[in-house]
């Protein structure tokens, strides 16, 4: 029996990364391989590793995680003739507030990604991996290591893999609870068993990452679109997409729209297409009011400026991002102030506390935002909002303060008239 | 010493061959995970007996403990409920999901029920967002879930006991 999907899948999407979700039994290796399983790893084995980087330079993938930054760069940084070991580390702490894709890919194609993980092992001649998955997702490690387990005894990790002399050994390990794991020096300061505390960069992991070895780091729905690129070839992933901005990715929308879920697009695909089409329009009617196009980092779009194509650099454009593809959408009826309280809560909770902006700014501006939601709003808030999250910005140690400042300071920005209508409803309580 | 059951004896002896030479440390996150759904909670003898695998000193393993939100010093219920608020699950009614499940279990936030069965926990996104609101019962995970659904969830858990 094919396994229940969590969301039905759209006509609409370009199914390159899901297209065995839904097949019967897809998270087996026997499904992998009949639906061209370890094609691109036996075509790899045969490239040399520059020739590998290369097709990954020209599919113009792009980091799925969030910051978007080229893979076939990131990929060229690691230095392989290293005497060190090199080590590669799969980024599957998937916790930015509105995504829920990596789940996904590991649940239904987990070999997927263990082939795009060993093509990567070859071009950084890397013979160990570990995936760092966060401790809420158990069920998945459970999963992911009934995988390994499958393609360890089926000769596609271990020693000597497939005949080709090639050795691979790959791990899961489980986080325990911490958003700021996802940020790839916290993770590996995680994945060393201390605080997940984030590291000076320089040097970056390319060159001193796990145990201070060379370590390649991505995102599971990087390591799960590399088997595609290898197999049909860079150009026609990128042909997917547009300039710079190549193949699909996975988006995973939320919020007020008739059919949440997760879908595969092209990128640079429409934004106002995709949620009135894919993701079955607002319900009950009511207009839009607002997205937050890739996680909840992201600053916020009003609804007059989502008539734009979803790639990278459009977003960048109009001053957002596409970060790790959650959209999350809003209608006319949303609270901006509850909305920009929650979201607060969540990085004050988060920030590790080793930098002083971070942790004192996230409290006080959650502080803030309390007080004016329970009633006790002044007008001069709204702008301090804005100021203490511009005093934020760039001057923290990684990126969880700019995280915490951008929403708030796009949210004030485009809606303060949600905040003002609070000060006045507020004041008419008093006088009443 | 503690010992733990022999299933998870053998994942931890895997376990520490996982990383490098000379790095069991590595071990510490996933150990005391682990380890705690089986004891209950980070106990102070827990900590050393991790310390001691793992190689490194219990401070080294304390101070790790106070860092993640999944690992806990007092033992919370046989069933951890924990509701997801956060934005995606909010704007489909994750806050009254919640405020729900505090009434009908008598607790709030990080408390356990008298009989301490069960905990309950207001959890920060567990990506779950696009079939929001979720709940996830210890490691399972459910969506979609109204107030009718959650009592429902609870009632088993009762009947479950």
């Amino acid at each position: 029996m094919p396994k229940k999907l969590y969301n039905e899948p759209s006509p609409l999407e370009t199914r390159i990364l899901s297209k065995r979700f839904g097949l019967e039994n897809s998270e087996s290796l026997a499904t992998y391989l009949a639906n061209d399983g370890f094609k691109a790893f036996r075509k790899a084995r045969e490239m040399k590793p520059e020739e590998i980087i290369e097709e990954v330079k020209t599919s113009a993938l792009r980091g799925r995680g969030g910051a978007g930054f080229p893979t076939g760069l990131k990929w060229s940084f690691v230095p392989r003739s290293s005497p060190k070991p090199k080590y590669i580390v799969i980024n599957a702490d998937e916790s930015e507030p509105g995504t829920c894709k990596d789940r996904l890919l590991m649940e239904y194609d987990p070999h997927q990604m263990i082939e795009g993980i060993l093509i990567a092992g070859l071009a950084m001649d890397a013979h160990k991996g570990y995936i760092y998955i966060r401790g809420e997702y158990r069920y998945l490690i459970d999963h992911m290591d009934r995988a390994l387990a499958e393609a360890y005894s089926q000769g596609y990790l271990g020693k000597n893999i497939l005949g080709t002399g090639f050795d691979f050994d790959l791990y899961t390990h489980s986080g325990a609870g911490a958003y700021e794991c996802g940020e790839e020096t916290a993770l590996l300061d995680s994945l060393e068993g201390k605080r997940g505390v984030p590291r000076m960069k320089p040097p970056f992991p390319a060159v001193a990452g796990a145990w201070a070895s060379p370590t390649l780091l991505n995102n599971v729905e990087t390591f799960s679109a590399i088997p595609a690129i290898i197999r049909d070839g860079g150009a026609a992933f990128a042909a997917l997409g547009t300039p710079k901005n190549g193949g699909t990715r996975l988006l995973c929308v939320s919020g007020h729209v008739n059919k949440p879920g997760v879908y595969e697009v092209p990128l640079g695909y429409p934004m106002m297409k995709f949620i009135n089409e894919i993701a079955g329009g607002i319900p009950g009617g009511k207009k839009l009011k607002a997205v937050i196009p890739g996680g909840s980092s992201c600053p916020i779009l009003k609804a007059d400026e989502c008539d734009i194509p979803m790639d990278y650099d459009s977003l960048a454009k109009i001053g957002s991002m596409l970060g790790s593809g959650g959209m999350v959408v809003m209608d006319e009826t949303t609270d901006m102030v509850k909305v920009a309280l929650r979201i607060m809560r969540f990085y004050a909770h988060e920030s590790c506390g080793w930098c002083i902006p971070c942790r004192e700014g996230t409290t006080w501006l959650r502080k803030i935002l309390q007080r004016f939601d329970d009633g006790g709003g002044r007008h001069d808030d709204i702008g301090l909002l804005g100021e203490l999250s511009k005093n934020m910005l760039g001057r923290t140690f990684c990126a969880l303060g700019d995280a915490a400042a951008m929403p708030t300071i796009s949210i004030v920005e485009k809606f303060a008239e949600d905040f003002e209508k609070r000060l006045a409803r507020d004041r008419q309580m008093v006088a009443v | 010493m503690m010992t733990f059951s022999p299933q998870l004896e053998q994942k931890f002896a895997k376990m520490l061959t996982a990383y490098p030479e000379g790095k069991k440390r590595s071990a510490v996150v996933p150990m005391l995970i682990y380890a705690q759904d089986e004891v209950g909670s980070i106990t102070p003898e827990l900590i050393d007996e991790v310390a001691r695998r793992c190689e490194v000193t219990p401070l080294q393993v304390d101070e790790v403990v106070g860092y993640y939100s999944m690992l806990h010093r007092k033992p919370m219920g046989k069933f951890h409920v924990q509701v997801c608020t956060n934005i995606s699950c909010l704007l489909v009614g994750g806050m009254e999901l919640y405020e729900h499940a505090c009434k009908k279990l008598g607790i709030s936030h990080k408390q356990v029920t008298a009989d301490g069965q069960i905990s309950l926990e207001e959890v920060e996104c567990m990506g779950a967002c696009s079939w929001a609101p979720a709940v996830e019962i210890n490691y399972d995970f459910h969506h979609h879930v109204t107030p009718e659904k959650l009592d429902q969830l609870i009632d088993g858990l009762r009947k479950a006991q």
